[in-house]
Order: C-alpha cells, then structure tokens, then sequence
C-alpha cells in the first residue's frame, strides 16, 4: 500500500491504495465516481474512458501510480444539469441513448477528440469512436450528438 | 460524492391515503420503498392485479405512483408506460413517477421480454388507469352530490359543468379505500390523448448523461464485499467439470472462501483483492470435453434425437413437391451467439436467516424470486427482489445467474455480497442464443407462383429462465452447487418459423432439441427463433422469386392477402426507391470496384403483431467483403406510443442484426467456449454503420403490439437477397463471409 494523491475534476484526494489498483476502481469504489463504466477491464470496450492530461485513456488500463498528480476529467466534472456541456446538451437533444452503459465513455471520448479537432466530419468522429463498443446500436445517434456539438462549440 | 447507498430507512411522505415513502429523495428512483399508510409502514402493499391499488397511488400532493412489473431495460419503456397512465388518468406527464419490478409492491407480471412491455404491460396499466379515473369520478358525485354525468377529469383535477375552476383534486378524492376495487373491463379512452403518440424526452436520459443514474453496478450496501465466482475450465449446456481440489494456502488473507458443491467463489472487502485472489487460486478440476468439433455443430445439431412437431399445415406440402421435377432445396445456418450487454452483469445480495433482499438487473423479479428461494432453501415470502437496471440486455444474460452467485455467497458468509461478473463470465457463461438449422424444400408453377413449401428446423430450447417450476436448475449456481441440469420447455424455436404468406401446399415443422444435446446453454436472445426462422424463409422466398425470374418485390405481394403486410412492404420498397428486378441485378459500382445490390425482406412478428419490411443495399468486393450502406425500415406496430423512442428501438435492432449477421458468432473448442472476451467476439464498429431510413406506419386506431425486435427478424435475409442482388451468389452460413470462401 502506499499513498497517493489524485487531482479530480477539480478536488484532490490522499488515498492509501495498491499501486497496481486500476484508476477505475479507484474512481468507483474509493471516490464513488460510478459513471466510469467497467466493461471489460481489457481495454477493449472504451466504457471506462476518462480524460488524463486531455488525452482520452481507459481507467481499466492505467494503474493508479501512474494517474497521480495528473488532472483527472469524469463524466461527473463534465457538466452538470444547471451548466452543461455541449456534449452532454446535444446527447439529450439527440436522445442519443438506449440503456446508456457506453455513453459516459462515448461522450469522454467525443470531449478529447473535440480538442485535438473542434471540427470533425463524419468519418473523423466515426474513426475516433470506432474502438468505443455500444452493443444497443446507438451509434447514429451518437454520431448526431457529437456532430451538434461540434456546431456549438 | 459518495456512491449510492441503500438505505431502508423510508421517509414518509404525506399522511393520508395510500401513502408512500421512499428510501431516497426522488420516488423515481427509489430503489427500496416502502409502503406506508397513516404514517405507518405496511408490509401488505397490495399486488393482485385486479386490483387498481397494486397498480397506482395517488399521493397527497397530487402525483401519481406507477407500479410496474415491466421495467425499463434501456429502450424508453419506463417513459412510455408514464404516457400511457398519464392519458388513461388524465393527469400530467410530469406528475406521475414509477416503481418497477419490487416483489414486494409491484404486481407480478412475468419477464421484460419479447419486447411485450407495451402490448401486454402497458394495457393492463391502462385498464387500471381508466378504472381509477372512473371510480374518482364516482367518489366526486357521490361527494358533491352531482351526476357523474356533468362532472369531467382535466390533468388531475374533477371539474363540474366544464367550469374552469376545478372542484376537487385527484388527492382529495383518494382514502384508503378508494382504489381498494377491481379492474374494469377496458372503457374508452377518456379524452383526446395528450402525451400518447408524442416524442416525450425520455425520462431517464439526462440522469444517463450526467453521470447520476445508479446503475445495478454502482449500489452499495453498508458492509458489502466483494465477490467473485471461479469457474469450471470447461463450459457446455450441463455441467461437466467436478470440483476436485482447492489449495488453501493459494488464498490470501483477509480473503473469504466459498465451496458449496462445484459453486466456487472468493470475497474480499475491496473488489481488486477479490479479482486478484480469484486470479491467484490455485484449483483442479476433473474435467470432460463435451463439445463437438465447430465445423460439425450444425451436422450434430441435424444429428440429435430430436422430437419433429408440426405446427402448421395446409394441403399435401410433400405430395405436391414430389410430384414436381423442379424442386429448390436449400439449409440454412445460425450460429450460437453472445448476448452485448457492454456492461458484464452484477448483483447484490443481504441474506440474513430469516429474509434476503437481493438487487438485480433480471428481466422478471418474480421468476427469479421463486429460482432464488429455491435455491437457498427459504420461503417465498422471505424473499425480495427488486429491480436494478443494468448494461441494456437483450434477453436472458447473466443478471440472474449473477443474483443466484450474490445469493448463495450472501447466506453463506452472513454479509451482504456484489458480485460482479467479469467480461469471460458474461461472454463464457451467460446463455447463448441458439445455433440452428433450418432446411427448405420447394417449388415455383409455371404462373411464377409458389406451388408448395416445406419447413423444418433443428433448435434447442430458446428459454431455460428462472422459474418457479425450474427452482434453482435455472440458476448457474444451483447448476453448479447441486449439480443439476436446467429445464427447458420448447420455447422459441417455433418463433416465425410459419410465414404469412399465403400457399396452398404448405407445411412446417420444428425439431426440439434437448437440453442436453443442446452443446452450449441456451436461452432468449433478442427475438428468439424469430431471426433464424426469417432468414431462412425470407432468403428462401427470394430464392424462389429468383426461380420464378419475378422482381422479389412483386413475388411478396402477390403471395400476401393482409393488407398490413402489404402496405410495408410497398412503403419500404417507395422509400428505397426500388426499381423492379429479377435478381441478380450485377448492378456495378459507379467507382468501379464492388458491386451493389438490393434486397427486400418482410415479417409479420409471431405472425400475428408487428409488421416490418426492410431493404438493404449492400456493397461487396474483395477487397472490403460485405458492406451495409443503407438500410430502410417500414414498421407497422399499431399505436405507435413514442415515435421518438420508437425510431431509437428500430435503429438499434437494424444496427445490433447486421453485427449478428456479418460478424457475431460464439466460437468453441471441445472444453468449450473460447470468445471469451470483445476481441474474439466483434461487434459492429461505428465505421461499419449503414444509414437507416425508417418509415412509420401509425395506425392510432389498432392496439399498440411489440415494437423494436421485430426489425432485427428481417435485417440478416435483407441483406444476404442483397448480397444475391449484387452479385449472384446466395450466402446460406451466418455470420456471412465473403472472402476465402465460397
Ligand atoms: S472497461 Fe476499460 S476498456 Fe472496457
Ligand atoms: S446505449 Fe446501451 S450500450 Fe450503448
């Protein structure tokens, strides 16, 4: 066990954990940041998706050693019902969503393609998204949400 | 933010009436309520569904509580039934608020499943609801001595004369007697409706989107660890590894063991220990492989001793074909496949020695109850369960097999217990959608007519649920702790296997297979025989039409008398643009690589509910196989209740029956199962996604039936008629393959 300290959405948190300990499990049991999804654990299905240093990572994949001291983004920091983010308005707008089990890494995915490209065209979101797994078959929708938010962007 | 906790602690709300208390701040989303009446917490919340009170409360503030058996699986239904109860009560959308799937205080309405929520679900709210209204109605003129005749409901209120100011508000005509009465028969609807056959937003979504919806996954109970079950190395239909040897000094400390029979399990207070101690045990297992080679399956399934059963005939099918030389025969294959759900199941369970409260995302709180107190030898009525959402679901995944897991863990270690199941639990263990065989045999006259058609198939059983009849059979945990083989009535196999065309020499038939011949486990995957039924007879119908050289279109609707079928058919073949053909077109890509070509298939869902047509255009060539460019639906599901929720539904089934027609197959080794994660078991990806077309058929006047899997029963034979289309070649294996095979 050691400690670690883990800058997220914006609070910092000292937490005694294994180093090995998957940010995803420390995001969902130690911090109760449930809306970063387990879904495979093998970094096959993009459910887990979080924002490190603006980069869209698996939470699944990244050992929590390695995620310390470095800004942390969630669904949850993302917007809220009063503020929003554009992503999170047009997924509503849209109704881009059947059960929404893929949808918090979906939209964590879309927000690090829309800073590396504020404005991508179809393919370009297809091929960013194209490792993210939706077994409901939203992905039309999906595509409409992060085209419309884009546009407002 | 802390993680959901449950508590069972009810604040009451409100003092008179039927009253309810929720264990959290938004009714919505409770998930422990209770009933409470007079300030008191009751235990006999009414269930009978005769009943009004077992389907709704009014409370004191003027909302209305929906109590549904049906519960929201992530396709809208939850929004949906609030639409319908809000019309049939004449109340406001944003007053009311649901309860789903709660043994103890919802009314027992079987599984979530078959897309029936609407058709059967939401009609028995709306008879509840159109009774309550009218006995309000009644309790008004009785209280303001005026004939019922000169009083009216508006959003929540009784007016009398259409004077604009309400007399009385639902609340003030509630006592605890009120909707103490049975259902009536079905009244009229009550007024124009106002939120049935709108796109009301979904209810659940923004919560979805914000990150605040608990999902199953994400409850917590106070003093809950974590489990995990370590599974037999081999998996097939029955159990068939033994547990031989677990070394103990493989499990690390402050880790919990569990041995009940084969039922394995490890449990820690922190979910990583448990995985890394479920990782590191060491464990011997007396092993049989049971599986037949993959390239035999469907040779073995033809082989198995397997009961035929007719279901429907007309004239002499086999005189009529023998006495043509010109006979088409054709099989096709389905493979076995894997259920999507993104997120791998989970439950939680609080076994004490007297009750056990279990939380779980299963499709039908009831069965699983009944499998549940089997299973650890309990009462009925000592045990709840109640409802969760998980990951969308498509049929009977591991949610079950996760809440027997947490149960059997639970009153073994006298803690409550989460299991999560992995993403090899999930694609190894849950039940598979069956592998089937369909052979076809017919014939086409000399008019360009079909002159007999023949049907059989080979199918295991497409439902081994749990059940009060199966008991803990059904569960993988009492599979494995008793050593017992699920129960499997013939279910499903027979699913579209007639076709609602109309032939003279006509006959069909259906081997069921047995559970035991059955190689994997099985049960209900979206649509259940439905897909593999249709794909063979509607590739076999274009086959035919080819024989006949008539355009596939013409060939449907001269075979066709209901003018429902026919009309989606037409709208779907308008929309496409369909231009009449006699397959193969060989229509030649612009770019000069590829082909194109066009398919058409229709269904009439069980025969009897919705109608959906659909025509593909597809792409192929070498270099990048079969490519779906477009896809365009034509359904006809009577009411249609949301239209919004409804496109969302059919998007999904045109999207999730192309991955299972071109990619998903559940492949195998004789010790069993070996896609065992995403990488060995693709799905459709977002570059492989066609554009969908959807027309909607509304038909305001016919009751609302199943919406939503229907559409996946016609996408695989759309887009193998177009496959043919473009290139001549008729593909009869699903998942289709086009390159380096013939
Ligand atoms: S859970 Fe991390 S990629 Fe699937
Ligand atoms: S919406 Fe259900 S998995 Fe994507």
């Amino acid at each position: 066990m050691a400690e670690f300290t883990l800058d997220i959405n914006g609070s910092r948190h000292t937490l005694d954990l294994d180093a090995d300990t998957p940010l995803l499990y420390v995001l969902r049991n130690e911090l109760g940041l449930t809306a970063t999804r387990f879904g495979c654990g093998l970094g096959e299905c993009g459910a887990c998706t979080v924002s490190i240093d603006g980069r869209s990572l698996r939470s699944c994949q990244v050992p929590v050693a390695s995620a310390a001291g470095r800004p942390i983004l969630t669904l949850e920091g993302l917007g809220t019902p009063e503020d929003p983010h554009p992503l999170q308005q047009a997924f509503i707008d849209e109704q881009a969503a059947q059960c929404a089990f893929c949808i918090s890494g979906m939209i964590m995915t879309a927000h690090g393609l829309l800073q590396r490209n504020p404005s991508p065209t179809e393919a370009d979101i297809k091929s960013a998204l194209s490792a993210n797994l939706c077994g409901c078959g939203t992905h039309l929708r999906i595509v409409r949400a992060v085209q419309r938010a884009a546009k407002v962007s | 933010m802390a993680a959901p906790v449950m508590s069972r602690r009810a604040v009451l709300q409100g003092l008179s009436g039927l009253l309810i208390g929720f264990s959290l701040a938004d009714p919505s989303r409770a998930l422990a309520a209770t009933v409470v009446r007079s300030g008191e917490p009751v235990d006999d919340k009414p269930l009978a569904s005769d009943r009004i009170d077992a389907w709704l409360a009014i409370t004191e503030d003027n909302r209305v509580i929906v109590y549904s058996g049906k519960v929201e699986l992530g396709t809208g239904v939850e929004t949906a039934l609030r639409q319908i109860v809000a019309d049939a009560l004449d109340v406001d959308f944003d007053t009311t608020s649901i309860i789903q799937g709660d043994t103890a205080l919802t009314p027992d309405q079987g599984y979530t499943a078959g897309s029936k929520t609407i058709q059967i679900g939401g009609m028995q709210l709306c008879r509840a609801a159109r009774s309550a209204r009218q006995l309000l109605l009644r309790n008004a003129s009785e209280r303001l001595s005026v004939p019922i005749a000169r009083l009216e409901t508006r959003q929540g209120h009784v007016h009398v004369d259409g004077n604009g100011q309400p007399a009385l508000t639902y609340s003030q005509l509630v006592d605890t007697q009120v909707f103490d009465a049975v259902v009536e028969a079905g009244d009229e609807q009550p007024n124009p409706p106002r939120f049935v056959g709108r796109s009301v937003a979904r209810v659940d979504i923004p919560d979805k989107i914000f990150g605040r919806f608990a999902y199953v996954q994400d409850l917590r109970v106070p003093g809950m660890w974590h489990a995990r079950v370590i599974r037999p190395p081999t998996t097939g239909a029955v159990a068939v590894a033994r547990l031989e040897d677990v070394d103990t000094t493989s499990i690390p400390e402050g880790v919990e063991l569990v041995r009940i029979g084969d039922f394995l399990a490890v449990a820690a207070p922190s979910e990583w220990q448990a995985i890394r101690a479920a990782a590191a045990l060491r464990v011997q297992w007396e092993a049989k492989y049971p599986l037949p080679d993959m390239d035999d399956l469907h040779d073995a399934l033809q082989a198995a001793n397997a009961d035929e059963r007719e279901i429907e005939a007309r004239g002499d099918a086999e005189r009529a074909l023998s006495e043509h030389d010109n006979i088409l025969e054709a099989t096709y294959r389905w493979p076995f496949q894997a259920h999507d759900s993104i997120g791998p199941s989970c439950a939680i369970a609080d076994v004490k020695n007297d009750r056990a409260t279990i939380w779980s995302g299963t499709q039908g709180v009831y069965p699983l109850r009944a499998s549940i107190a089997d299973l650890l030898g309990m009462a009925l009525e000592s045990v709840r369960v109640i409802y969760a959402e998980a990951s969308g679901c498509y049929g009977h995944n591991g949610a079950d097999d996760a809440a027997g897991d947490a149960a059997l863990i639970s009153q073994s270690l006298g803690r409550p217990v989460r299991v999560q199941w992995s993403r090899a639990d999930e694609h190894g263990w849950a039940p598979k959608g069956p592998a089937m065989v369909m052979a076809l045999r017919g014939a086409v006259n000399a008019e360009g007519r079909v002159a007999a058609w023949a049907f059989r198939n080979w199918t295991p059983s497409h439902l081994t649920r749990p059940s009060s009849d199966a008991g803990a059979r059904n569960l993988l945990a009492g599979n494995l702790a008793r050593a017992s083989v699920a129960q499997a009535p013939p279910v499903g196999g027979d699913r579209n296997a007639p076709v609602n065309y109309v032939f003279g020499q006509y006959r069909v038939s259906v081997h069921w297979i047995s559970v035991e011949q059955s190689f994997l486990r099985c049960s209900a995957l979206r649509t259940l025989g439905a897909i593999q039924n249709t794909f063979a007879n509607e590739s076999f119908m274009d086959e035919l039409a080819a024989r006949a050289k008539r355009d596939p279109v013409a060939f449907r609707l001269d075979h066709l008398k209901d003018p429902r079928a026919k009309t989606v058919i037409e709208r779907a073949a308008d929309r496409s643009e369909w231009i009449a053909r006699v397959s193969p077109l060989r229509e030649v890509e612009s770019a000069g690589e590829g082909q194109r070509g066009r398919g058409i298939a229709f269904a009439c869902y069980e025969n009897e509910f919705a109608y959906v047509a659909a025509v593909a255009e597809v792409e192929v060539s070498d270099r990048e196989g079969i490519r779906v460019r477009r896809v365009t639906v034509a359904h006809d599901c009577g009411q249609i209740v949301n239209p919004n929720g409804l496109e969302n539904q059919i998007e999904g089934n045109v999207l999730q029956a192309i991955g299972r027609t071109l990619k998903e197959e559940v492949r195998f080794d004789p010790m069993g199962v070996t896609s065992l994660e995403w990488g060995a078991y693709p799905l459709l990806t977002f570059v492989e996604i066609p554009e969908v077309d959807i027309v909607l058929v509304d038909r305001p006047h016919e009751p609302p039936v199943g919406a939503g899997e229907a559409t996946s029963a016609v996408i695989p034979a759309a887009i193998v008629n177009a496959v043919f289309d473009a290139t001549g070649r008729r593909l009869r294996t699903v998942p289709l393959r086009w390159r380096g095979e013939s």
